[in-house]
């Protein structure tokens, strides 16, 4: 069955794509669950739909014009969490808010159905083009990298800001950093799970992981691995079944999610069978 | 590579601060000096601006106006990082992914690597040192949620000596901790303070602190109110002073509305 999906050309480079996302997810969404910003992802996708509404309007490719606007929105909403006061809330709320009504908008403006839209909304397998899959994997490895390689210092910032702070840690820079690599994911997600899922790839396998975890660096690889197997397990279902892979991918990662809280709880209930904390 | 701290120049010295928080002034011209290898606490009742100060002191608050020095050096040039130890309040301890004490003692030597870098080896021994050193060698690999308020407690500690700060600026470490982890606290604060190691810990109540201080400095909204040997904090006493008051001596401020 799987050898036969992989003689459509559109269905390797939706596995692809999966790939990419699967793992870039909950790479950057580990260290937002950490710092308790599970919801950032879906503010940022928000704005992202309006970057994507710009790309329809002006013929660039919508990836491009969506990593941008996203980016510059994931800016936006670090500033105002550093320098706003008790506003900022309020304030990021109606960013959100003005992102999904200008993207509505514009792709109204631009001629555009309500089904293309929702192909950014929801994912759409059928549609990653070659070059958008260039686009992916680049951005993917991008977030990837950085995820792995500052590993240390992002789990400083997001463990304990003050402290980092203190020790003279880059707090700011890493702040934003973050960030814009949540929105980067997002825009390369955007194909498979789709703008308004996406943030649960970034923090449902996170949330599955630590159920059976106790380190940072653990749950973070088990995040990864979880991620990537709702993915894919979620881009082969909806071709399968026929439906929106964003609604597979988040609905597997949740199933993923159940059983790691099961297990983890029997676990737990158990305590001879675990070996002693010890080194 | 740091210039050699002369012995009667004071490890932490904050002139004339003032600090305004949300529109409202939290400190007003306070001085206070740590000298090397001193122990100094402060008190003050809640909302008298003690954690701002010292928030304020390791750079985490702005000035209005005064100066902080840090080893001498002004807090915006000062540098060398691992020579203070912050260790914040433990309620924001625990983050939303589980970490273990390895993991979050390692990320203390970040001044060494503040911008890029994995720890290695020699990191790894600090890691295991500065944590056998507040006596939870064996829970090494334990999740942080896992521990008792007071074991959080002292791998706070040690995340902030792992680069061997000669400065540990402590805010309320014995909020929220049991008696008897008072006790090992103060004596594991008491063997650090003989090695030279200068202390200072913003405290609500001293407990069994109180034999390890040089010095109290008291602050009364936002004003320092007494800078003196602990001995001389009087006031009025409260009915509610602690449940183990035999073993300690009373202290109060005037208009203090918190537990001693």
């Amino acid at each position: 069955m799987m050898l036969e999906l992989l003689d459509f050309d559109f269905m390797r480079r939706a596995l692809v794509a999966a790939t990419f996302t699967g793992l870039a997810a909950p790479a950057i969404g580990t260290f937002l669950v950490q710092r308790r910003l599970a919801l950032l992802g879906d503010g940022i996708g928000h704005v992202a739909l309006t970057g994507v509404a710009l790309g329809l309007l002006t013929g660039v490719t919508p990836l491009i014009t969506a990593v941008l606007v996203a980016g510059l929105g994931a800016i936006v909403i670090e500033l105002l969490r550093m320098y706003g006061r008790t506003s900022g809330d309020v304030a990021l709320a109606m960013l959100f808010y003005g992102g999904i009504a200008g993207g509505v908008l514009l792709t109204n403006l631009a001629g555009d159905s309500a089904a293309t839209l929702n192909r950014y909304l929801f994912g759409s397998i059928t549609t990653v083009s070659t070059a958008d899959l260039w686009l992916i994997g680049g951005l993917g490895i991008v977030v990837i990298a950085i995820a792995t390689v500052l590993s240390p210092q992002l789990f400083a910032v997001c463990q304990d800001e003050d402290h980092a702070r203190v020790s003279g840690v880059p707090v700011r820079a890493y702040s934003i950093l973050i960030a814009v690599m949540a929105a980067v994911t997002i825009t390369v997600a955007m194909r498979t799970v789709g703008l308004l899922l996406v943030s649960a790839l970034m923090v449902v396998p996170v949330a599955a992981a630590q159920q059976l975890t106790r380190s940072f660096r653990t749950t973070h690889v088990a995040a990864m691995l979880i991620g990537l197997l709702a993915a894919l397990g979620g881009v082969v279902t909806s071709y399968e079944i026929d439906a929106q892979p964003g609604p597979t991918i988040v609905l597997l990662a949740l199933a993923g999610f159940g059983v790691a809280a099961l297990v983890g709880a029997l676990v737990r209930r158990r305590p001879a069978l675990i070996t002693p904390e010890s080194t | 590579m740091t210039q050699p701290t002369s012995s009667d120049q004071p490890v932490l010295r904050v002139t004339g601060a003032t600090v305004t928080l949300d529109g409202r002034r939290v400190l007003t011209g306070v001085d206070l000096d740590v000298a090397p290898g001193e122990f100094v606490t402060l008190l003050g009742a809640n909302g008298s601006g003690k954690s701002t100060l010292v928030r304020a002191a390791v750079g985490l608050v702005p000035l209005d106006s005064g100066s902080v020095e840090l080893f001498g050096t002004p807090l915006a040039r000062f540098r060398d990082r691992r020579r203070i130890g912050y260790v914040p309040q433990r309620s924001r301890a625990v983050a939303g992914v589980p970490a273990t004490v390895h993991e979050v003692v390692m990320s203390g030597r970040l001044p060494r690597r503040p911008y890029l870098g994995f720890g290695g080896r020699a990191d790894r021994e600090a890691v295991e040192a500065a944590v056998d050193r507040v006596g939870l060698g064996d829970r090494l690999r334990s999740s942080l949620a896992d521990l008792s308020g007071g074991q959080q407690q002292r791998v706070l500690i040690a995340r902030a000596l792992v680069t061997g700060a000669d400065l540990l600026v402590m805010d309320e470490p014995t909020a929220g901790v049991d008696h008897r982890h008072q006790e090992s606290l103060a004596e594991l604060l008491g063997d650090l303070s003989r090695d030279g190691v200068s202390v200072l810990l913003v405290a609500h109540e001293l407990g069994p602190m109180r034999v390890l201080i040089d010095r109290a400095v008291v602050l009364h909204d936002g004003v320092v109110r007494y800078d003196g040997p602990v001995s001389g904090v009087t006031g009025e006493e409260h009915e509610h002073v602690h449940h183990h008051a035999t073993r300690e001596t009373r202290i109060d401020v005037p208009g203090a509305e918190g537990v001693w």
